[in-house]
């Protein structure tokens, strides 16, 4: 009986010391939430937050006492952030209007997003027009052989996920203001999966990141647009129409920590990560 | 003090059991909180409506999807519980000790392969399968409910022989004692009074097909559309959470959690009626 007393005793003496430490832990953890005030803020375009936001991370790793925050919410809201002083740096996923020119003094291309409408390698058809590709994607043309070269076979339409910036890059570039994707059409969550499907469908058409086309199993077709090839060389002439530039904008060229970001996403480190993810490199991007 | 112990271990596996409660308790607030006011904002008749675009067109229907989970769910319970159903009268009634052996590991050893694995194999030998012999593109209802067949076996599988042991000896003796027939007994006796059993394994079955979201979201090619035959593309609830969460942001991250609360609503509906079915037997 005096034994496990004892036992009892202890074993509250070991129950208190766990609840200090949990204590302590608790405290730590919770301190640990108020972050240090954020003191670069980026906000803009949903097509360039998660690869800002991406760099910020890598940046974040390599000046831990800096904080950039990285925001969604559109281009448009981006420029109009700037404008109001909210945010440091916005982000722009188009090139900038005259009238939005009056007032942001400073843009850097930080990439250009190409899209690749893509095909499997035996479909004989390998160059359309925009009017074209809108057509597929709206189902007026549902047979390739409706298409110059085309064999007799019911196209099956891939896309990109409610959401995506790639979807919202081929919306903008390809189909227009007010024309939808069919919702027949079937839906992909990445680069990737839709490249894989149009690899092993005969009659499959979908769009990916230029820069990913090459990379991969099995290969796919990149469609000319109106005989103009999809590659790095076309979309860096301007000579290939499905680009579309990220931009990074401020009022005036920015000072201290949010320079020194910009810089960072500009240097070759930067840009390989871009690269990696499918951009091809911006315009002015340090050599 | 034993007392004392014994009443310390009491709370001490009750609030464990407690920590388990208030986990659903508070994933299913947190649903509620995330998807209930989209719901109030756009109306139920609008949030049942036809058309899910909800970045391009701001449309947030998900009755597409509702009619995409029915189809993949209806064709996996047709293929997979009839087989399911035969596997366990085999097991329970004919196959001898040795097989059983064999039998039994093998159908658990298929509830461990992980979805992702399933979907996968469909998506690399299925769906060209399905787009060579029967035209399409393959990633099909068909594919889906093929794939999801294969995943509820050994739930239906387990819970039907299960039912089946557990009948009293003297059913199977007595019938047999009539002059029934081995196949006639199971038929006329054995399946009958196992009935509440094999309908839970059914309805289980079909709650875990329901579920189940990384198997199809690799085979069904996802098109939030009204499908036309069993080769056409359709969207279920579990992949429209799946396939969108990733970008998705206000109005539309509330439309996936309010996909959510109907899958929860679906899911709880199945499950209280297998228990119910089961609890009506004894």
């Amino acid at each position: 009986m005096r034994n496990s007393e004892c036992g009892i005793k202890r074993n509250y003496k070991n129950m208190r010391s766990v609840i200090v430490i949990l204590c302590v832990i608790s405290v730590c953890l919770l301190s640990g939430c108020s972050r240090p005030q954020a003191n670069v803020i980026v906000l803009g375009s949903t097509s360039v937050e998660p690869y800002a936001g991406k760099l910020a991370e890598i940046y974040a790793h390599i000046h831990p006492d800096r904080e950039i925050d990285v925001q969604g919410g559109g281009s448009g809201v981006g420029i109009a952030a700037v404008e109001s002083g909210i945010a440091d740096i916005g982000m722009s996923s188009r090139a900038l209007k005259e009238e939005e020119k009056e007032f942001i003094g400073w843009e850097k291309e930080i990439a250009k997003d190409g899209l690749a409408i893509i095909v499997h390698p035996d479909n004989p058809v390998s160059d359309l027009t925009l009017e074209e590709i809108r057509g597929i994607y709206t189902m007026e043309v549902t047979n390739w052989s409706q298409l110059p070269g085309g064999d007799d076979a019911p196209i099956h339409i891939i896309t990109r996920e409610e959401g995506s910036g790639t979807r919202s890059a081929f919306e903008e570039l390809v189909m227009g203001k007010g024309v939808w994707i069919t919702q027949k059409a079937m839906v992909q969550s990445s680069n990737g999966a839709v490249r894989q499907i149009v690899s092993g469908d005969k009659n499959a058409i979908g769009f990916i990141s230029l820069g990913l086309v090459e990379i991969g199993e099995k290969p796919v077709k990149a469609l000319a647009l109106n005989g103009v090839a999809a590659t790095r060389e076309n979309i860096e002439n301007g000579s290939y129409e499905l680009s579309r530039p990220f931009l990074f904008v401020a009022l005036t060229e920015p000072d201290g920590p949010a320079k020194q970001f910009v810089e960072y996403v500009l240097s070759p480190e930067g840009q390989q990560i871009l690269i990696a993810e499918g951009f091809i490199r911006g315009a002015d991007a340090a050599p | 003090m034993r007392k004392f112990k014994e009443k310390l271990s009491g709370r001490v596996f009750f609030a464990l059991a407690f920590s388990s409660i208030s986990a659903l308790a508070l994933i299913t607030v947190f649903i509620l909180i995330k998807g209930l006011p989209i719901i109030g904002k756009i109306g139920l008749s609008e949030f049942f409506g036809m058309t899910w675009a909800p970045v391009s067109q701001n449309k947030f229907g998900i009755f597409p999807m509702i009619v995409g989970t029915v189809s993949v769910t209806l064709g996996a319970a047709l293929i997979g519980v009839p087989i399911g159903i035969c596997c366990s009268i085999f097991l329970a009634e004919y196959a001898p000790a040795a097989v059983r052996n064999i039998f039994r590991p093998a159908i658990q050893l298929l509830a461990g392969i992980p979805s992702v694995v399933y979907g996968f194999w469909g998506l690399i030998f299925i769906v060209p399968l399905i787009r060579e012999y029967l035209g399409g593109p393959g990633l099909s209802i068909l594919a889906g409910a093929i794939i999801l067949a294969i995943m509820i076996l050994p739930t239906v599988i387990s819970i039907s022989e299960v039912s089946l042991l557990s009948l009293p000896r003297q059913y199977k003796e007595g019938a047999l004692a009539l002059g029934m027939t081995h196949w006639q007994t199971i038929k006329s006796v054995l399946l009958p009074s196992a009935k509440s059993g094999i309908v839970a394994a059914v309805i289980l079955g079909i709650g875990r097909a329901v579920g189940e979201t990384m198997a199809v979201i690799l085979v069904l090619g996802n098109a939030p559309a009204l499908p036309a035959s069993l080769k056409d593309s359709v969207r279920t609830l579990t992949t429209n959470i799946g396939i969108e969460m990733g970008y998705a942001s206000g109005d539309h991250q509330e439309a996936l959690f309010a996909t959510g609360i109907v899958l929860f609503i679906i899911i709880m509906i199945l499950n209280s009626t297998a228990q119910y079915v089961t609890r009506k037997k004894h």
